[in-house]
């Protein structure tokens, strides 16, 4: 079995309460950094540690940290990304709603280590039930002395509270969180001023993701040194998956980073292989907005090396050929389901989600998912495949915040690499309204791939 | 949208009032708007959807203007600015649910409940709506139920049958 730093305990009988999480050696990373650290050494040690974003962007979180600034006099604040709507992931979903101390200990730290005396979870508004539980659990920490005035005696103060979300795939971009928190509309922020210097109320303000919050604990408790120690080469230490789609066995796994793709696909100790007996088509890697890719180079890269779970490794080949970790949303597709049918999905997705400040993003996202439907619905057109491409073009780039890249990249992998599905929607546009087309050469060996993309 | 055809006065309750105001304490002095997503769900909770005048209240309680209640109310999709039914069946349509089935499910809660998305039975109990992705993906597909958004998961046909069966017989 690999090792688990984070849901090491998640089937102890009542570790969501303060007791059990308690006797379980919970909150030895608070006493541990308010006790025997400063704030500088609980950011050194998240530097060494080598821990990067888990949200999606995979940014260092301790040099994200060691950006904040400091002004004299003004209040700075950490604020807890559990705005989780990237399709394909519900890890921080998970990690609430069964070990929800560990994400209030690590909010703690990392509270400590910023210099925050108020610290938000902005949870979004359709995890009530999570709100719940994560509310519960802060009344429990602040009872037992680790949240409120003076904890463990140390003269350090912190008030932990949680806002909902409204249902706003947007609010999960840190400066449209912001802006939501502060109860607006979640229209990201032009940057800079990035959120370090000027974020909530113009305050210096971190966000990060919830898995990379609870990470901190066990950094803080091992040291970062042991953490880097985990993974492979830049990906250090555990990351949460979510597997989902036609697996046998889908749902949240920690992972040692460096994981090898097909060994998280087919063996028992994960996902345990393609559902119903039927062969893998395709996989999205790292939530719906990191580009689609066939089952031979999900397996493999194009050098013909087994693709691991790394920041890395997923990234290699760039776009032509790679991916990306993302946030770890796994979702895997197997060879009865339509690729034009699932982009087009996708394309309403993000239309249905722009929030509409820029118009490549608000325009080009309803253009997609317009030209996906006619395409879907027997009324393509051979041309419609490179309009696609070139909408998907006019969008990435050229948005405020990422969600215009977001929406662009799904429709243009799914292009680059199933375009022949495509044609075979529009050229035999009835066929295709009773039957899908299949498994076709997705699966094949890579040489007759590298052939295709050369041509 | 947002349409005003008749004005009818409300009044929150005195309970309702003292959770906005314990809602406020949270943020820093001047920053009670900030106060204003929570509130929108708990006037939702309360009263089923969002009226205009519910939203004029809002602004008055937090001395913002009506506009900013407005532009926020319609903003985010969770909060419904017409009356719906009793209990609003919010199941996922997004791509990981639609790969094991989602959109069945979606068409089978429209021919057993007999309204279109977005309209409301006539006994006033029940209306629905596919939502976009709800974090699930793992236990797909999945509905919500508000005002405590509780889940339902890994749902069949005749789960569905069963769940719509129960909130029929719940008063």
């Amino acid at each position: 079995m690999a090792r688990k730093i984070l849901l090491e305990n998640i089937n102890v009988p009542g570790i969501h309460t303060f007791d059990v999480y308690r006797q379980h050696g919970g909150y030895r990373a608070v006493e541990k950094a308010l006790k025997t650290m400063t704030p500088d050494t609980v950011v050194e040690e998240v530097k060494t540690s080598g821990l990067r974003g888990r949200g999606g962007a995979g940014f260092p979180t301790g040099m994200k940290w060691s950006f904040l600034a400091k002004p004299e006099g003004i209040e700075r604040y950490l604020v807890c990304n559990a705005d989780e709507s990237e399709p394909g992931t519900f890890k921080d979903r998970y990690l609430m709603t069964h070990i929800p101390h560990l994400l209030i200990e690590g909010m703690i730290v990392s509270s400590f280590a910023l210099g925050a005396k108020t610290s938000y979870i902005y949870v979004r508004g359709e995890m009530m039930p999570q709100i719940r539980i994560l509310e519960r659990a802060i009344a429990e920490a602040k009872n037992a002395g680790f949240l409120g005035k003076n904890i463990l005696g140390s003269g350090y103060d912190l008030e932990l509270y949680v806002q909902p979300g409204g249902g706003a795939y947007i609010c999960g971009e840190e400066t449209a969180l912001i802006e939501s928190l502060e109860g607006k509309r979640g229209n990201p922020r032009i940057k800079p001023p990035f959120p370090a210097i000027s974020g909530v109320w113009a305050c210096p303000t971190v966000v990060n993701n919830v898995e990379t919050i609870a990470a901190v604990v066990p950094i803080i408790n091992d040291g970062g040194e042991e953490y880097s120690k985990l993974g492979i080469g830049r990906s250090t230490g555990t990351k949460l998956i979510s597997a989902s789609g036609n697996l046998n066995k889908p749902g949240v796994y920690e992972i040692e980073l460096g994981l090898p793709v097909e060994e998280f696909i087919y063996s028992e100790e994960y996902c345990g292989g393609i559902a119903n007996g039927k062969r893998l088509k395709a996989v999205v890697a790292g939530g719906s907005s990191v580009p689609i890719l066939p089952a031979n180079l999900i397996l493999k890269t194009i050098n013909g090396q087994p693709r691991l779970m790394s920041y890395e490794s997923l990234s290699d080949g760039g776009f032509v050929t790679g991916s990306m970790l993302g946030s770890g949303g796994f979702i895997a597709f197997d060879e009865d389901q339509c690729i034009v049918r699932n982009t087009w999905n996708f394309a309403r997705f993000y239309h249905h989600e722009s929030c509409g400040q820029c118009s490549p993003c608000r325009e080009g996202t309803g253009w997609m998912e317009k030209v996906l439907h006619n395409l879907e619905n027997g009324h393509g057109k051979l041309s419609d495949i490179d309009l696609l491409v070139d909408v998907s073009k006019k969008i990435e780039g050229n948005t405020i915040c990422p969600l215009g890249d977001a929406a662009a990249w799904p429709v243009a992998s799914a292009i680059r690499h199933f375009r022949d599905e495509f044609e075979w929607h529009i050229t035999n546009s009835k066929t295709a309204m009773e039957q899908n087309y299949g498994l076709a050469n997705y699966a094949d060996s890579l040489p007759k791939l590298e052939e295709a993309i050369q041509n | 949208m947002l349409s005003v055809t008749e004005h009818k006065e409300i009044e929150f309750s005195a309970d309702l009032i003292s959770k906005f105001e314990e809602i406020v304490t949270r943020y820093p002095k001047g920053k009670q708007k900030s106060a204003l997503l929570s509130i929108l769900h708990l006037v939702q909770a309360e009263y089923g959807w969002i009226s205009p005048e519910a939203m004029d209240k809002i602004a008055a309680f937090l001395q913002i203007q009506a506009i900013e209640v407005y532009e926020v109310a319609t903003f985010y999709t969770m909060f419904f600015l017409r009356p719906q039914g009793k209990f609003v069946l919010e199941v996922c349509r997004t791509g990981p649910c639609c790969l094991v089935g989602a959109e069945k499910i979606m068409h089978h809660i429209e021919n057993t409940l007999g309204v279109k998305e977005g309209e409301i039975t006539a006994d006033g109990n029940f209306s629905w709506r596919g939502v976009e992705c709800l974090a699930a993906c793992g236990m797909a597909p999945v509905l919500q139920i508000g005002p405590e958004y509780t889940f339902y998961e890994n749902l069949t046909e005749e789960s569905v049958d069963k769940l719509i069966e129960n909130l029929k017989n719940k008063r």
